[in-house]
């Protein structure tokens, strides 16, 4: 029997994951891809809100500044790459200032430490590069951005250390109440827990209406980014807004942890798992983004992508305990989900802590994690790093400085990846310029060697993304 | 009067081959030229490059050439009868893979040094 | 050798040991340099020559057409007693201005080795789809025409069935029929201009031989596919490069090659603080293809695409020559410099300065044009006054055109500067 069973193995559900494992309990998390942080969680603007967006007294605000002032040092405890730049909402006219000073005044109610509202003087001393139309910006210093899917991945990894199982290729296909709480089919097998919390992302209303009457739907919303190359890094130092308005938090620009920078979202509706990049929110993106910062290169573009906002009928996060006892849901998370995952998690354990779930906590919990960053090692560390183990002297990403010994460690964590991606989600791969054609295919080759598999049966990212379609001269045409 | 572009060199001339006057080549800036614009039209060949599988070396394919033109109706023919060629390491460049590859009176050579893997 | 024992002060560190750096390292050593060491990021030396095992190298050089690997071969064979050191598997992480050369490897650990000169010729990477915004889904199955080769004819693996090429660039071209031989049916190459920017000769015989339709002015408007490509769309393109809506024509396939140009690799090269030139994102060159750096040198497609390695060889002995020169005689006293200016119709020119003093009988100069031009003039001017000029029948982005002109010529140059300009051949008569 699990104690709680976690369906969903995007930000909220490892950070849940993460929370419970510290306790005397089976918890077993189970994500329907061949690895977690497959949904938006890999896919969004990665950014530590300060918390003046929510109005006061939601959930979401509540949670949002919460889960800014774990961030930092969640973050350090299990070494995800977290940078605090603090962040700017620009204003271009007298409309806009007024939104900077509702924000302010928002944010002032919802707890936000530090907030100023500049002129555009100060504005241009802190970043010389956004636009000369700009009249005041709120200025944030506790915004942040960070690695979203090393976040959910460092969580999980850290979990099943400390005992909690993850179940990947495992997606949810029934529930049923019991006498003694659910019984869960998921993968081909059946699981019976106490507890069962819902954090399916985009597809929390399916899962949800497994065990309870339809009360809300998911209408997701697509985010369309571009990402460009580190000679692009430096053009802005925080994270720069436009004002919010009904279609959302507007395109940003801004830096990202790994040094890049990134432009974008825009904001479409979408059928779940459409994200595909179009032509024309590629086009709006531009253009929003010219508003804000010139001199962007777009010739320096590395890659493009879109993700999905699990945005409901409702106007609040859906966090709590659902009508069915014992079915509990982290549903509806949208911006700002990424921030306020730890502090929701937190909550959640509150919540099956009151609902009768016994915590009593491990006496040997662990919840810290380290990685070796080759990069970011002295001359002598990386001296020492490659006399102790020589695949620590094998560069396989060159854009990114990524070593061998880095892909064989993260190989044999916890957690161990399947995947091109699943490595580049851990490592950094493939993250540059030249978007793993150089190293794609000897981080195949590795991940092949040390996971004994066929090199061919190696994903580029979920199941059923093959490269290699066959080999040449095995006595047979290819066709 | 047939239109080519010659295909000898990186330069791509464009010929004019008179098929009614013995295949006389105008727009050769070269003799190389003149032959290729003919044989183009009478018997078209090509050089196949290709690999086959190498065992024990420190790659699994090594790259191979046809030492000579072949016509162009036996490239596939030819890929065909290299799927179940298979070469032992060390290899070098220039060795003969096959002679007298499909008795086309070309021989097929390796282009690549494969050194011998250490275990 | 373990690291403290390992000489650390070289004559010429060559960063790259592909065809630029082999004959920048060969021609360093016949030039006199004594100690010469290469360093290689891959365990064999020939970059990317390797993966091209097509004929039609060395024509020029040798005189003979050789595949990509026999290339590569001529040049690695004459190490083995040469006196050159080579260091494969080795990465270089950074270069400084004082010449110091970071690296690592396995073996050797971090290495920190000083150089009198240092050449540059880390090659050049592929454009992405990520570089040129494809529109679409993210399935497996796109890949670049370079990491394509890779697979198929050094790993053994064939990456799809049923293939669209995107761009006509050689690579792509040449990958059109290597996949076609291996039994895959490679369903057209899409090229967004009005004309290809490969040679000639292998639209015809990597295209028209098989059959391979080429659709000029046309690009990918749509990639789909959940899991790997299914269906790719294809516009057509007015003369702003923008899809026509409604010229739409739908392929089904597995796999779309992208061969959409070449970047030289400059991140070493950028982080030293040498100089660039952001027409060729190489770095700016002397004559002697010396950087903004004194004693470091660059050549082949870290200083510009080539179109042929022959060209890349003759480039790279230069710039091999002088930096042994370098080593020896130290720096070059400054003198007077001529700036090479690009004129109508010219993309770049390299090299982008001349040192008079530092020229024999003659300098070559490099360029590109920007567009196809039949019966032109090439002029090369200075102020007012025609210096040179040179016809040629046909010009094209894809070819790299050669001048060279003669040091009296140099001496005419006012105000340091001279122009290299592309004009039709009747106004110039």
């Amino acid at each position: 029997m699990v104690d709680v069973l976690i369906i969903g193995g995007g930000v909220c559900g490892c950070s849940l994951l993460y929370r419970l494992s510290r306790y005397k309990l089976n918890v077993v998390l189970v994500e329907k891809e061949n690895d977690v942080s497959l949904g938006t969680t890999k896919a969004n603007s990665a950014i530590v809100h300060a918390g003046y967006d929510p109005e006061p007294g939601t959930k979401m605000a509540r949670y949002n500044v919460e889960g800014n002032a774990q961030m930092e040092k969640l973050c350090q405890d299990l070494d995800v790459p977290y940078l605090r730049t603090g962040s700017l909402v620009l204003a271009f006219d007298g409309e806009q200032m007024q939104v900077v000073d509702t924000l302010f005044h928002r944010g002032r109610q919802n707890g936000v430490p530090g907030l100023q509202v500049l002129t555009p003087k100060e504005i241009r001393e802190m970043e010389p590069n956004v636009s000369d139309q700009v009249k005041s910006a709120l200025y944030a210093p506790t915004a942040a951005v960070i690695s979203p899917w090393e976040l959910a991945i460092a969580q999980a990894e850290t979990a099943v250390k400390n005992g909690a199982q993850v179940k990947l290729n495992c997606p949810v296909t029934a529930m049923e109440k019991t006498e003694e709480g659910f019984r869960v089919t998921a993968g081909g097998e059946v699981i019976s827990a106490r507890f069962v919390v819902n954090a399916a992302g985009v597809d929390c209303d399916r899962v949800h209406n497994m065990l309870c009457p339809p009360s809300y739907t998911v209408y997701p919303s697509k985010g369309q980014y571009y990402l460009l190359d580190k000679s692009q890094g430096d053009l802005v130092k925080h994270v720069i807004f436009q004002c919010p308005s009904s279609q959302g938090k507007g395109v940003l620009v801004a830096p990202t942890v790994h040094g890049n920078l990134l432009v974008g979202p825009n904001a479409e509706p979408a059928e779940k798992g459409d994200v595909g990049t179009t032509a024309e929110g590629m086009d709006f993106v531009r253009e929003k983004a010219a508003l804000s910062v010139s001199g962007i290169n777009y010739r320096d573009s590395i890659r493009n992508f879109a993700g999905l906002r699990a945005n409901t009928d409702q106007e609040d996060f859906l966090v709590g305990e659902t009508e069915v006892p014992g079915f509990f849901q982290i549903a509806g998370i949208k911006s700002p989900g990424l921030t306020s995952a730890p502090a929701i998690a937190e909550d959640m354990v509150r919540m099956l802590g009151e609902a009768g779930l016994p915590l009593q906590e491990k006496e040997n919990f662990d919840g810290t994690r380290k990685v070796t960053r080759f990069k970011k090692l002295s001359h002598e560390e990386r001296a020492r790093k490659i006399q102790e183990n020589p695949l620590y002297g094998k560069i396989v990403c060159r854009c990114e400085t990524i070593t061998e010994g880095e892909i064989v460690d993260a190989l044999h964590r916890p957690l161990p990846p399947c995947s091109v991606d699943g490595v580049k989600r851990r490592c950094g791969s493939g993250m540059g310029r030249c978007q793993g054609g150089f190293c794609g295919p000897r981080v195949q080759e590795i991940i092949a060697r040390e996971l004994g598999v066929p090199q061919t049966q190696v994903m580029q990212d979920r199941e059923g993304m093959y490269i290699i379609t066959g080999e040449t001269k095995q006595g047979g045409k290819n066709q | 009067m047939k239109e080519l572009i010659c295909i000898v060199c990186p330069k791509g001339c464009h010929l004019k081959v008179d098929e009614e006057n013995g295949y006389a080549v105008t727009g050769n800036s070269c003799p190389r030229g003149a032959v290729y614009g003919k044989k183009e039209l009478v018997n078209p060949t090509r050089v196949l490059t290709s690999t086959v599988k190498v065992t024990g070396g420190t790659l699994k394919r090594v790259s191979v050439k046809t030492d000579g033109d072949i016509p162009k109706s036996q490239l596939f023919p030819a890929m065909e009868a290299l799927e179940n060629v298979e070469m032992k390491a060390p290899v070098s460049i220039g060795d003969v893979v096959l002679e007298n590859f499909l008795g086309l009176g070309v021989n097929l050579v390796a282009t690549k040094t494969v050194p011998l893997r250490e275990e | 050798m373990s690291g403290t024992e390992r000489q650390t002060k070289y004559d010429v560190i060559v960063v790259g040991g592909g065809p630029a750096g082999l004959a920048a390292a060969l021609e360093a050593k016949e030039t006199g340099a004594e100690k010469v060491l290469i360093l290689e990021r891959n365990h064999e030396l020939g970059g990317i020559l390797n993966q091209c095992i097509h004929n039609g190298f060395g024509l020029h050089h040798f005189k003979e057409e050789l595949t990509g690997p026999e290339y590569a071969g001529r040049f690695i064979s004459r190490l083995p007693g040469s006196g050159i050191e080579v260091m494969a598997d080795t990465m270089v992480l950074e270069i400084t201005p004082d010449k110091t050369v970071h690296a690592m490897n396995s073996r050797d650990g971090y290495m920190q080795l000083t150089a009198s000169a240092i050449v540059l010729t880390m090659g050049c990477r592929e454009r992405t789809r990520g570089a040129i915004a494809i529109p679409g889904d993210r399935p497996a199955g796109i890949f670049t025409a370079g990491a394509a080769q890779l697979y198929v004819n050094v790993e053994g693996y064939m990456v799809g069935r049923r293939v669209l090429i995107l761009g006509s660039g050689d690579i792509g071209l040449i990958m059109a029929r290597r996949m076609t031989l291996e039994g895959a049916k490679v369903l057209g190459c899409v090229e967004l201009m009005p004309y290809s920017n490969g040679l000639n000769r292998n639209i015809v015989q990597c295209l028209n031989d098989y059959n391979i339709p080429l659709y000029l002015s046309h690009t990918i408007t749509n990639i789909q596919g959940d899991k790997r490509v299914e269906k790719v769309t294809v516009s057509k393109v007015d003369e702003n490069r923008r899809p026509i809506p409604g010229t739409e024509m739908e392929f089904e396939c597995d796999t779309v090659l992208l061969s959409v140009g070449l970047i030289p690799e400059n991140e070493l090269s950028r982080q030293a603080g040498i100089r660039m030139d952001r027409r060729t994102n190489g770095p700016e060159v002397y004559e002697n293809m010396e950087t903004s750096i004194p004693g470091v040198f660059a050549s082949g497609n870290v200083v510009h695409v080539h179109d042929l390695v022959d060209f890349v060889t003759a480039e790279s002995q230069r710039a091999g020559k002088a930096a042994a020169l370098f080593a020896l005689h130290g720096e070059t006293p400054p003198g007077e410099e001529i700036l090479v200016e690009n004129g109508a119709c010219v993309n770049y020119t390299v090299p982008q300065k001349i040192r008079p003093e530092n020229v024999g009988k003659f300098v070559e100069i490099f360029f590109r044009v920007n567009f196809v031009y039949r019966d032109v003039v090439i002029r090369v001017t200075s102020g007012e006054e025609v210096l040179a000029s040179y016809k040629r029948e046909h010009m094209a982005p894809g070819e790299m055109e050669k001048i060279v002109l003669p040091k009296a010529l140099l001496e005419k140059a006012r105000d340091g500067k001279i122009r290299v300009s592309v004009e039709k051949e009747a106004q110039a008569e």
